[in-house]
């Protein structure tokens, strides 16, 4: 028992390590997909974290945390997406009407 | 069942840490895409087998295979309208490009 929850914390480091990278990216990315990549997977490390918070409190309540955040960063990175797309129309990039389906 | 969880739980925690390594150091958008989706929703699997096997009880597991399943489904879905969203802006891509059937098509 005791070694799990030491496990998880060691855990816990790496996943801070990682997410200190992504926001390297965050910070640097060239185009603003970059940076939506980057916050994407920040918080699918942030779901990590939390899952193996749950394992080392012991505290089931967490694993509801990990479906919330998942739904919600689903639903972040489709509107970047389309905000994206959106914009790149309106400055000239290319649309619907430019693909050959 | 403590082994299967530290086991599952520290190929998560790598691949996650491994996805983040390739989101830094790739040199496209596009390639680190690839990294940043499939990584981690891999390693996720591993977590969620960690916790499942942590707790041993029937809500926990079904919560943690509910996860899995819908991270599966939208994982691909997000990476497909960032990157198609990415293309119409204009990225550059790598110099290490060969192929590039979009453009070909279009």
């Amino acid at each position: 028992m005791g070694n799990e929850l030491q496990f998880a914390g060691y855990g816990l480091i790496v996943l801070s390590v990682s997410i200190v990278m992504c926001a390297i990216r965050l910070r640097k990315g060239p185009t603003l997909a970059d940076r939506v990549l980057a916050l994407d997977l920040m918080a699918t490390i942030i779901m990590g974290i939390f899952a193996l918070y749950a394992l080392k409190s012991g505290e089931k309540v967490y694993v509801d945390v990990v479906i919330v955040l998942a739904l919600i960063a689903f639903t972040s990175t489709v509107v970047y997406a389309r905000h994206i797309e959106r914009d790149a129309a309106r400055v000239g990039g290319l649309d619907d009407e430019d693909e050959i389906k | 069942m403590m082994w299967v969880t530290i086991i599952s739980a520290s190929c998560g925690v790598l691949f996650t840490l491994l996805a983040s390594i390739g989101l830094l150091r790739m040199p496209d958008v596009y390639l680190r895409s690839q990294t940043s989706t499939l990584a981690p929703t891999f390693g996720k699997i591993g977590v969620m087998i960690a916790l499942a096997a942590h707790f041993g009880e029937s809500d926990v597991t079904a919560k943690a295979v509910l996860t899995i399943l819908f991270l599966f489904i939208t994982a691909p879905i997000a990476a497909h309208l960032i990157l198609r969203a990415a293309y119409r802006d204009r990225a550059p891509l790598a110099p290490v490009t060969v192929l590039d059937d979009y453009k070909s098509n279009s």
